[in-house]
């Protein structure tokens, strides 16, 4: 499809609401101008980018993309075998036309669409080349700097056959005024390629966040997705889905949201087993304070014998207005396969503080160490960098509960 | 060491301890016997401090200080301890971590107690979460353990024998007279506490239980000889053989 027909179905959809999440008019947040001097904010900024899981300095991983509003500030790969691009500079190359709007549809809501007329065609490309197995981190960091704006990046990985990536992006405003971040992103995981996403947000009160997520998984490919989001957000709506297409394949998609203030989160996880044995586990964890909201849908359908699915939804209440709303949807198309969930949803347990206190803890330590067991996502597998990133996100999102 | 005088406790509304007195000297460890919902556990967690459990008369005193009112932290750090019949599930809290750090806030050895977690097989429930999916057995182990961590001067052990099968139970018994005689404190090196069972099993494995009581519905109908307490009920059953011993008044 060429660029002008993706724009011409782009401008029909950039009316078309969402299927979920409050309603926005987009037109309230027009694109920003470029920022004047990019690495100025950056370099103000740097001590939010480790609070999102960034390593400021890069030195830790493989590779960083940063971008400021629509303008990609930094880019840069230390080792072979992957390479990180900017997506204008990769359709330039030619090198992504397979893959542009191939596992999202550009007329899917306004948020799509608005992706494509108003984000300048940034964001990142990282393609790990076959058999690489790229064991630091990438970094991509994604900041909105100005106020009333929207932030619309559109970002590719593709990961070759045998390859294996990590990355972490961490999402961030400096603001206290309203914005909308958009950013669409199409994964595509090659035979026997594993992905490891991890993404910390970390926005104001103010920001409305739409993130748009396809990932395309191949015979005996793996994509594992941590999601965690720290702060307050206005209103976040997301439905990751995850096709997988090939034998064997596999996905676990976790989310750890902290939702307080007047926040409205609804988050997905959408999971299709459309080749034989795949497998998914979908786990969500909301904890919800003051008047926030948070809506879990899950759905796992599966569409080729022998699959399983699994999924895990668990709500902690921590204030009496506030409200958790987990909706576990399990679709099984053939009969010989294996899906389950369970839920729970309510607030802490008081035998459970009750026996850390007998062990000498107060109540607040024993507060504190059930929220921190509440939110702990499996990470078996994963490099020890990684590990301890989300468990510092963890730490940071139990602070102030 | 551990004072009870005319102890009134209700849960909900319903008395469930009526009016218990009842003394342990500093290195003494008693038996409580009862039947099923007579109020032995009900008397654990009161003298541990569990909220559910409201005084509505009487008195505790735990070395010379009146702890009715203390919150059960305060309880735990003044040398109280308990092992409980059936602990809740912590997700997301590993034992390991756990007994780490229970054993630094008491100054334990950590192989102290990674020892004991061997010797009473029970190394393989390191790394999991908390009585999540533990058969009744490794609870009971468990529990054990995390007691060892803390060392407390004062010991509450709620059947520590319910569920344990024959060959467990000697391995078992003896890691509780460890914990028991190893007290987090130079001034009270021998434990101190009360063993409450359903069936006296582990009553054989700890030698110096010096007194018996039995309970029955809320109230302290008698006390004696654990060892000979034990064997009447095993003939006569609760009921009868409360009319054998010392009746208290």
């Amino acid at each position: 499809m060429d660029l002008e027909e993706l724009r011409e179905k782009a401008k029909e959809a950039l009316n078309k609401p969402a299927k979920y999440g409050p309603d926005l008019d987009i037109s309230r947040f027009p694109p920003p101008p470029k920022p004047r001097s990019p690495q100025d904010i950056l370099g103000q900024s740097s001590h939010l980018l480790a609070s999102v899981g960034i390593d400021p300095t890069g030195k830790s991983g493989s590779g960083t993309y940063i971008q400021v509003d629509e303008e990609p500030v930094e880019l840069k790969t230390n080792i072979e075998g992957v390479r990180v691009l900017t997506l204008s500079g990769a359709i330039e190359e030619g090198i992504v036309d397979d893959y542009f709007w191939r596992a999202i549809p550009v007329d899917e809501d306004k948020y799509t669409a608005a992706a494509e007329l108003f984000g300048n065609h940034e964001g990142y490309v990282i393609i790990a080349e076959k058999g690489a197995k790229i064991e630091k981190p990438i970094y991509t960091c994604f900041l909105m700097s100005t106020p009333g704006s929207i932030q619309a990046p559109h970002n590719i990985i593709i990961v070759e056959e045998g390859a294996e990536l990590h990355t972490i992006t961490g999402c961030l405003t400096m603001m206290e005024a309203p914005g909308l971040h958009a950013g669409i992103s199409e994964y595509y995981i090659k035979r026997g390629g594993k992905l490891t996403y991890t993404m910390i947000h970390e926005w104001s009160e103010h920001t409305h966040v739409r993130p748009r997520t396809s990932v395309i998984v191949e015979e005996g490919g793996q994509y594992a997705s941590y999601y965690i989001n720290l702060t307050p957000t206005a209103s976040l709506q997301t439905d990751p889905k995850v096709y997988l297409m090939g034998e064997g394949a596999k996905t676990y998609l976790s989310s750890v949201v902290v939702s307080k203030g007047n926040s409205l989160m609804d988050i997905g996880g959408t999971a299709y087993l459309k080749a034989r044995n795949t497998s998914a586990e979908i786990v969500s964890k909301s904890i919800t304070k003051d008047e926030a909201e948070v809506i879990t849908r899950s759905l796992i359908s599966a569409e080729a014998s022998g699959s399983k699915g699994h999924i895990e939804c668990d709500g902690l209440l921590l204030s009496k207005s506030s409200r958790i709303l987990t909706l576990p949807a399990l679709d099984a198309k053939v009969d010989d396969v294996q899906l389950s969930h369970e839920a729970a949803v309510g607030r802490l347990d008081e035998d459970q503080i009750y026996y850390l206190r007998t062990k000498g803890f107060s109540e607040k330590e024993a507060v504190d160490m059930l929220i921190k067991g509440f939110m702990k996502v499996k990470v078996e597998g994963l490099p020890k960098p990684l590990v301890r990133q989300i468990e510092a996100a963890m730490e940071m999102a139990a602070v102030g509960l | 060491m551990l004072r009870i005088r005319d102890l009134w406790v209700e849960v909900e509304g319903r008395d469930i301890l009526k009016g218990i007195n009842l003394d342990v000297s500093e290195g003494e460890i008693i038996a409580l016997l009862g039947p099923n919902g007579s109020g032995k556990s009900s008397l654990m967690h009161t003298l541990m401090g569990n909220p559910k459990y409201k005084v509505v008369k009487g008195k505790i005193e735990f070395m010379n200080v009146d702890i009715t009112k203390l919150p059960t932290d305060e309880r735990a750090k003044l040398g109280m301890g308990i092992a409980m019949q059936i602990p809740p599930k912590l997700k997301g809290i590993k034992l390991r971590d756990l007994i780490r750090e229970i054993s630094k806030r008491y100054g334990t050895e950590f192989n102290f107690v990674m020892e004991l977690a061997s010797r009473i097989e029970a190394a393989h429930l390191l790394e999991r979460d908390l009585y999540d999916g533990f058969s009744g057995g490794e609870m009971k182990k468990t529990e054990i353990l995390l007691l060892a961590a803390q060392r407390p001067k004062f010991s509450l052990l709620d059947e520590p024998d319910s569920g344990i099968d024959l060959q467990t139970l000697p391995i078992l018994g003896r890691a509780i007279s460890d914990v028991l005689n190893k007290s987090n404190d130079g001034a009270y090196k021998k434990g101190a506490g009360i063993v409450v069972t359903h069936t006296g099993q582990i009553l054989k494995y700890l030698k110096s239980i010096s007194r018996g009581y039995i309970i029955i519905d809320g109230e302290i109908k008698c006390f004696g000889d654990p060892y000979a307490i034990l064997e009447d009920i095993e003939r006569l059953g609760f009921n009868n053989c409360i009319n054998r011993i010392s009746v208290v008044r």
